[in-house]
């Protein structure tokens, strides 16, 4: 490729190329679950320290029950009580848990076919060491203190000694007896997601560029047209685009709404005006914020410019420009960013 | 079939809706579970081509983004509700327009001769998750300026109105028509027989210029579609819905040059359809639109861009009520996306209730002898669009 003819004046071009930037996203969510009827009976049972299976038109059982017959894709016709006891199939070391599995100590994740079921159950054996786990071994359960109608009613596994404990037995009956329980139709799964966001090459130059207070687009060489940020790839042409161009920091407002919904997550306080800010001298504008006047104020047309925030604040992000504001300037004419809408 | 009429594309088989099937959408069904909601739809779909699960060869699901209901991959699991056990199992992912996309991808399967009868299953449970937050996640160095689905488009719709002129009270006409055909339609999560323009005026700005009467509710709710070959179609006692064309087309969602009120990539979908389909006046051929209309901006924005109307041209249809059952080119006589919107299923739904109405099968909402309809739907920023015309005959 050619060298950048609308070259910066000092800056990240002239240091030794460095690594793409990177950084945590960490996104979590507590969704739910409504059960539906065939899953809302085991859970319940769960709470009541009973393990229900389903049983097939083949005369199988599955543990847990399938809300729809692989055979015949009916609704189940019957769910039977399974176990306790049951039988390791196959089983996996986890050397080191990790947050929010069964058990904080080593332990093996096992299929578990329960006494009166065909299906492996996956779940935890608390088996000490891997050399006391193997195929073919006893487990049970070992129920939770507290139980709520969850998998995690069951805490784990562990290997069975002698037969199931009377004692247990009758604990159980005395708990089914307590049928005021109301049934578990919905169950909450907290989901949280870590990611590694890396931005690509070019988007780290122009951010690298934000921590200096210049904003650095690209040029595509076929068409001539300037992206920021810059994407490395014209998306019309389809050909790298690595000539560099600073652009000021005014622009115009091609259109905007008024954000007035509050919602989960969000970081800027309702309501407010995101624009497309179309920066003198780019072809395509970005989202940012219009503050410094009423939002019944902004228009499409309306000349803004940036406003960075305390140059000790910054760093290599596109939060460097606070907000843009009005430039005080007469509006662009519409026929001048028509064909950026 | 002869490939020159239909774009200089192989010839494909004919291929029919043999039934469809939708749940009652709703705001919340805590009483099923996806795998339920979905078998709810498939059950209504087999009945209403009096067919059994076990005649299904194939089956193509679709959904809206993993993120929507933090299930990942639930196709995995749903094989046994959806009576895929032994058969093929697709899922297709075009965001938004995933259900058009779905219905597509199984007419696909039928025309090119490879399945006689193909099941297409989409769905949603936005109660189960928080649609709004999953599409305004702020990744590292980004301004943190997203706010849902309605933030990306009203930027966009307030483009239109300057660009055509239209009046104010267009986009207020839309919610109208649509919530009050909604309560013609049983299946409706919004049914407001009552709702006035004044309401609609005064009901709370969300994101300027999209008001709150104006923008789609978030529903749980599935919808399935039954597609047999030309054999599958004629073993059918009852009405079926000829696919006459279908049409997919992507473009990014940035790029110098995009038009974000009258996207290529939507516009190329529909010339390609039309021409695919025969016909050459579509406002004047087409009976009857569904419409994938989130907002209600976008009813007079796609009527621009399917060609039922020229550029700048397409509220003077809403305005002058053309779009009303009775009009013209009604446009959602279900009600559409404005009174049910389960994400996932949205697309079908459209594909569904055009179905629907060709084979007089719409209740209440019927559109009085429609023959030829339009079904579409759009996801993503305005980058995905899927569409097909059903109608009562062959070709």
């Amino acid at each position: 490729m050619t060298e950048p003819s609308d070259a910066l004046r000092n800056g990240p071009s002239d240091s030794p190329r460095e690594g793409p930037l990177s950084a945590p996203l960490e996104i979590s969510f507590d969704y739910t679950r409504s059960l539906g009827p065939v899953l809302s009976q085991f859970m319940t049972a769960l709470a009541d320290r009973q393990i229900l299976g389903s049983k097939s038109a083949d005369g199988r059982v599955h543990v847990p029950p399938a809300e729809y017959d692989p055979v015949t894709f009916a609704p189940p016709e019957e769910l039977v009580p399974v176990g306790p006891d049951g039988t390791v199939q196959t089983w996996s070391w986890q050397p080191a848990p990790r947050d929010g599995q069964p058990l904080n100590r080593p332990f093996a994740w096992a299929l578990i076919r329960l006494d009166g079921a065909d299906t492996g159950l996956l779940h935890a054996v608390d088996g000490g060491s891997p050399d006391a786990m193997r195929t073919g071994m006893r487990v049970r359960p070992r129920w939770a203190a507290q139980r709520s109608g969850s998998i995690r009613d069951i805490e784990c596994f562990e290997p069975a000694q002698g037969p199931a404990a009377a004692a247990d037995a009758a604990d159980r009956a005395t708990a089914v007896d307590q049928n005021g329980r109301v049934p578990i139709e919905m169950i909450t799964t907290p989901i949280r997601l870590r990611y590694q966001h890396t931005a690509s090459a070019e988007e780290s130059r122009y951010l690298r560029g934000l921590a200096e207070g210049k904003i650095v687009g690209q040029r595509c060489p076929a068409c001539g047209k300037v992206y920021v940020p810059p994407r490395g790839a014209c998306p019309v042409d389809g050909v790298p685009t690595s000539t560099d161009v600073e652009l000021p920091d005014t622009g115009t407002v091609t259109t905007f709404c008024v954000v007035n919904v509050p919602f989960q997550g969000q970081r800027v306080k309702v309501p407010y005006v995101a624009a497309s800010v179309l920066l003198d001298g780019a072809d395509i504008a970005f989202q940012h914020l219009v503050l410094g006047c009423d939002p019944g104020e902004v228009r499409m047309g309306m000349r803004v410019r940036a406003v960075w925030k305390p140059r000790d604040q910054w760093g290599t992000t596109a939060e460097n420009i606070d907000h843009f504001e009005p430039t005080g300037e007469q509006d662009a004419p519409y026929e001048s960013y028509a064909h950026h809408l | 079939m002869n490939g020159a009429r239909r774009g200089g594309r192989p010839p494909r088989r004919r291929a029919a809706v043999l039934g469809t099937g939708q749940t009652r959408h709703r705001s919340k069904r805590p009483d099923v579970s996806i795998a339920g909601l979905c078998r709810e739809a498939v059950d209504r779909a087999l009945a209403d081509a009096g067919l059994a699960i076990t005649d299904i060869d194939a089956v193509v699901v679709g959904k809206a983004p993993d993120l929507f209901e933090g299930v990942m991959m639930p196709e995995l699991y749903l094989a046994d509700a959806l009576g895929a056990v032994g058969k093929p199992l697709l899922r297709v992912h075009t965001a938004g327009s995933v259900g058009g996309a779905t219905g597509v991808m199984a007419a696909s399967l039928v025309q090119a001769g490879v399945h006689r009868r193909v099941l297409a299953v989409a769905f949603e449970k936005q109660s189960e998750s928080n649609a709004m937050w999953a599409l305004s996640i702020a990744p590292p160095f980004s301004m943190p300026v997203l706010a849902g689905a309605g933030g990306y488009f009203a930027p966009h719709v307030r483009a239109y109105i300057r660009r055509s002129g239209a009046p104010p009270e267009v986009g207020a006409m839309v919610a109208v028509k649509d919530r009050r055909n909604g309560a013609l339609n049983p299946f409706a999560h919004l049914r407001q027989p009552d709702i006035t323009l004044e309401s609609v005026q005064a009901s709370p700005m969300l994101w300027d210029p999209v008001r709150f009467d104006e923008t789609c509710p978030s529903s749980d709710g599935a919808c399935a579609v039954v597609i047999g070959d030309q054999a599958a179609a004629e073993a059918v006692s009852g009405p079926v819905a000829w696919i006459l064309a279908t049409s997919m087309r992507t473009e990014p969602t940035m790029f110098s040059g995009k038009d974000h009120v009258n996207p290529r990539a939507g516009a190329d979908a529909a010339a390609a359809l039309w021409q695919s389909a025969g016909i050459t006046q579509p406002v004047e051929q087409i009976d009857v639109a569904e419409i994938y209309v989130p907002f209600s901006w976008f009813e007079p924005m796609w009527l621009e861009n399917l060609g039922f109307a020229a550029a700048g041209e397409g509220w003077k249809l809403t305005a002058a009520g053309e779009t009303r059952i009775g009009g013209v080119l009604p446009v959602n006589p279900s009600g559409g996306v404005l009174c049910s919107n389960p994400i996932g299923a949205s697309g079908l739904l459209r594909f569904a209730e055009s179905a629907m109405q060709v084979m007089g099968k719409a209740g209440e909402h019927q559109v009085a002898g429609a023959r030829t309809a339009l079904g579409h739907a759009y996801g993503g920023g305005s980058q995905y669009f899927s569409m097909w015309v059903v109608s009562d005959r062959p070709d």
